[in-house]
């Protein structure tokens, strides 16, 4: 019995933004695991002769320039999309954060080293950036998302950094370094928990920008390479299907809307509880 | 006559997220006649504030007014369009909040400011009111009226600032002046001075005013009428005297009491031959470098030396920025001196805490003011507790869980709290998870800096009892840090009085607080508000002009620190640092006065 009064004031509604960001999200990352199963065709099949055909019951959203299926194009494609991204924006969170916090804890001149170098990386345009690594190392998975995880660092880590002072200096930590404990207790059990909500809010953000960022490369025709696209590159293939108005340019476009569109949701529902929660809570 | 405010069956709700919306305030009803003073006393969310706040027909977001009516003049304030609204705020009812600091805006001069209201209006051409606003700042006693208006927030005092608040508000002749506990963020000396202010400008005015506060005794100087309210309903009303007299409901009588906190008997006569547990010897701290003569670039402490005997308690007193919070930081470890000396047990301590053995930080435990940040929002009150006990004692899992318990049940906490997260917990019980924290160390020597400071009157004196309590028990040591006088007195058996990072006065409690003492700690005790009408009238013009003077940041200078504030200075003070002595009555003073001296200025 006194377990459900314990229980119950912690549990909260989740909102309707939140639901449905959530189930978007979802069905977003099981297209990036599952899309090529339940694409009907192969990613290269030529299967129809008219080149930007309409949309029709055998083709969803049409066939693209060379009469290959757009829809799974879009579920191939998908993995690029989705997968490269969440692993580029995973790395680039955790070395932000671990600087960050590192950054925050130390102080002093590896606040300063650290710093600077944010600074210095944080200048350069994230596709001008893009453009002079892919010009170097050529193009391939690995230095695409390398790339994207850099070029994220520094944002990520000045985010992190920020929120481990604030919290640094709370007074719970100060008991905790009365206490004698050891700087990475203070990290792991004091500092870091405090960080989750607004460190997941600012990971959703950096994977839209990551998403945008390799989207505009393959656009480039710098992303990912034939006979595989990711959606940025089927919007670069297709583009001439612009004046036919041809589904093939539009959907994979909606797509990358769709996607950013999605986790934006989700973001906000976090950010808005971040920011109201308390205050629904408490006494008026 | 008919009375300015008329509010009846009062009724005000907060929409409860997709619940039922819950009462804040309900059937609340007064009036308030032309020139009275009306104090709205309770406790933190007692709804003193909600039910001032609609007498500008305005409710906090997320409440409503939810029924019954608030007359104004005759005008009825629930019903009125925002135009109307905006007519009458700032216009025929006028606000005085909590924080001055935080209402002004940095970067706008202080007249710009003042004056901003009846401009924005057209009410008055700039001169107008610039001439309007130097006339109230000589009524508020503000130093330099005539040049104060062209300095930014930032260049006045906290109670300065407060001041020009109020002036903001008499700056177009209100009907109605709602004070919400202006004086609570101020110093004592400083409060006294404010509180002198407001009420002659009250009376000069005959305005009418809401007083709202937690502080009898504050109250007791400035309203005609009192309303005690609990829990969103009215307790009790009635003219001051009487309720100051004879409280005709319990809880009345439970805020009365717990605003003159009991005198705790010492638990046992500490050994004065015994070795001191804690012994402090010259210390000096701060920030900056270090210079070669051996001066802090900004001094916090300088010279300050002290003993803690096993199960004693000392009472640090002092105003904010005389660097009390920063003594127990330093014997914590947490800021590492910069001179002088920190024995434990006749075995020095090292400054710095890294450089401390676990075995000596474990019997130095240090409790925060704010409960709200001093426990981990993330964890729940059984892990806060069972840290300490994991980490000093190596306890097993079973072990930790009954010893949490216990604690417990030492802080008289219901143990169906363990699972809960500090956030779901009022601020009494933080506080009490927080005592039971340092507790859990087993410590000799507990380092209390505030601890009853953010906490209700009467929250805070069962703190108080429980901390006589435990070192009854335990045979704690305690270093008590308040601004509160009467707090200290009632725990400690020790008093030390520092004011800019120096010992003023050391001393016996009892002692200390009998004359003749230190001119400053002379200036705290009588700043204290006692619990009857009149004391503000009783307090004469030379402290007044003393409690006026700005506190001195911490300096290495060659002048007594106190200097400008004193009443009683001579020529040396300004050019030699006074010693400390030993008095006759038994206490050591930091003055160039002899006792006689001083007997002589405080007898009369």
């Amino acid at each position: 019995m006194s377990d459900t009064a314990i229980a119950a004031p912690r549990r909260r509604r989740l909102s309707a933004t939140r639901q449905a960001g959530i189930a978007l999200v979802l069905a977003w990352a099981a297209l990036a695991a599952f899309g090529p199963y339940l694409a009907p065709y192969r990613a290269g099949d030529v299967v129809n002769v008219g080149v930007f055909a309409p949309m029709s019951a055998a083709h969803p959203f049409g066939t693209d320039y060379l009469g290959r299926d757009m829809l799974s194009r879009i579920l191939h494609g998908a993995r690029y999309t989705v997968g490269v991204a969440m692993v580029a924006t995973v790395l680039a969170c955790l070395g932000g954060v671990a600087l960050g916090i590192l950054s925050a804890v130390r102080q002093g001149w590896t606040d300063s080293v650290l710093g600077r170098a944010a600074d210095a990386l944080i200048s350069i345009p994230h596709l001008m950036f893009a453009l002079v690594v892919v010009a170097a190392f050529g193009t391939s998975l690995p230095v695409l998302i390398v790339m994207a995880a850099i070029s994220y660092v520094p944002g990520s880590y000045r985010f992190a950094r920020a929120l481990a002072l604030d919290i640094n200096a709370m007074d719970f930590v100060e008991v905790a370094r009365a206490r004698g404990e050891k700087t990475t207790y203070v990290v792991w059990a004091e500092i870091l928990p405090n960080m989750i909500v607004p460190l997941l809010t600012d990971f959703g953000l950096r994977f839209v920008f990551v998403v945008l960022l390799l989207s505009g490369l393959s656009f480039l025709g710098l992303g990912i390479q034939p006979p595989n696209a990711d959606w940025g590159a089927l919007v670069r293939e297709n583009i001439n299907g612009v004046y036919e108005a041809a589904p093939a340019v539009l959907v994979p476009a909606v797509a990358i809307a769709a996607l950013t569109i999605s986790i934006t949701l989700l973001i906000d529902s976090f950010s808005g509880r971040d920011r109201t929660g308390r205050s629904r809570e408490g006494v008026c | 006559m008919v009375a300015l405010v008329e509010v009846s069956g009062l009724h005000v709700t907060a929409a409860a997220e997709g619940g039922e919306p819950s009462d804040i305030v309900r059937d609340i009803g007064f009036s308030i006649e032309r020139g009275e003073v009306l104090a709205l006393i309770g406790e933190s969310g007692s709804g003193k504030t909600t039910i001032a706040l609609t007498l500008l027909g305005y409710a906090r977001r997320g409440c409503r007014i939810a029924g019954g009516s608030v007359r104004i003049g005759g005008d009825e304030v629930t019903t009125m369009s925002p135009v109307e609204l905006s007519q009458l705020r700032g216009r025929r009812v006028a606000y005085v909040a909590q924080s001055a600091a935080a209402a002004f805006n940095p970067s706008l001069r202080l007249m710009d400011q003042v004056t901003e209201g009846v401009r924005m209006r057209r009410l008055m051409t700039r001169a107008a009111a610039e001439a309007k606003a130097r006339d109230i700042f000589r009524a508020l006693a503000l130093p330099e009226p005539d040049r104060i208006g062209a300095r930014f927030p930032h260049q006045v005092s906290g109670g300065q600032l407060q001041r020009l608040m109020a002036a903001m508000a008499l700056m177009t002749d209100p009907e109605l002046v709602i004070f919400d506990e202006p004086t609570t963020a101020l110093d004592v000396t400083t409060q006294v001075e404010v509180l002198r202010a407001f009420r002659e400008a009250v009376r000069e005015r005959h305005t009418t005013a809401v007083y709202v506060s937690h502080d009898l005794a504050v109250v007791a100087q400035i309203a005609d009428r009192i309303i005690v309210l609990r829990d969103g309903t009215m307790r009790e009303t009635g003219p001051t005297s009487r309720i100051l007299s004879e409280p005709g409901d319990a809880y009345t009588r439970s805020l009365l009491a717990a605003a003159t906190p009991k005198v705790q008997a010492p638990p046992q006569r500490p050994q004065m031959a015994s070795a001191p547990l804690l012994e402090v010897r010259g210390l000096m701290a701060g920030y900056g470098p270090i210079s070669r003569q051996g001066r802090l670039a900004t001094p916090v402490l300088l010279d300050v030396s002290l003993e803690i005997r096993a199960g004693s308690a000392l009472g640090v007193i002092g105003e904010s920025g005389s660097g009390k919070s920063t003594l127990a930081r330093v014997i914590a470890g947490l800021l590492p001196a910069a001179a002088g000396t920190l024995t434990l047990d006749g075995v020095a301590l090292a400054p710095s805490l890294e450089a401390r053995g676990r075995e000596e930080l474990r019997r130095i435990q240090i409790v925060f003011q704010a409960a709200d940040t001093a426990l981990n929002p993330a964890h729940s009150i059984e892990r806060i507790l069972s840290r300490p006990l994991a980490f000093y004692h190596r306890l097993s899992r079973g072990e930790q869980r009954r010893r949490v318990q216990r604690l417990l049940d030492l802080v008289k906490l219901p143990m169906i709290l363990l699972e809960r997260l500090p956030s779901e917990l009022s601020g009494g019980q933080k506080q009490r998870v927080n005592l039971a924290r340092a507790l859990a160390a087993e410590p000799a020597l507990i380092l209390c800096d505030e601890v009853t400071s953010s906490l209700d009157t009467v929250v805070g004196a069962a703190i108080l009892e429980l901390l006589a309590e435990l070192r009854r028990e335990l045979g704690l040591a305690l270093m008590f840090i308040s601004h509160d006088l009467a707090t200290v007195r009632a725990v400690c058996d020790e008093v030390m009085i520092l004011y800019a990072g120096q010992v003023m006065e050391r001393g016996p409690g009892r002692v200390v607080m009998q004359a003749p003492q230190h001119p400053y700690a002379d200036l705290l005790a009588s700043s204290m508000p006692e619990l009857r009408p009149g004391w503000l009238d009783g307090i004469d013009a030379t402290r007044l002009a003393e409690a006026r003077g700005e506190t001195v940041r911490p300096s290495h200078s060659d002048r007594c620190a106190f200097v400008s504030r004193c009443a009683a200075r001579d020529g040396r003070c300004e050019t030699e640092p006074p010693p400390l002595r030993r008095f006759a009555k038994g206490s050591d003073v930091r003055c160039h006065r002899t006792e006689q001296e001083l007997l002589a200025r405080q007898a009369a």
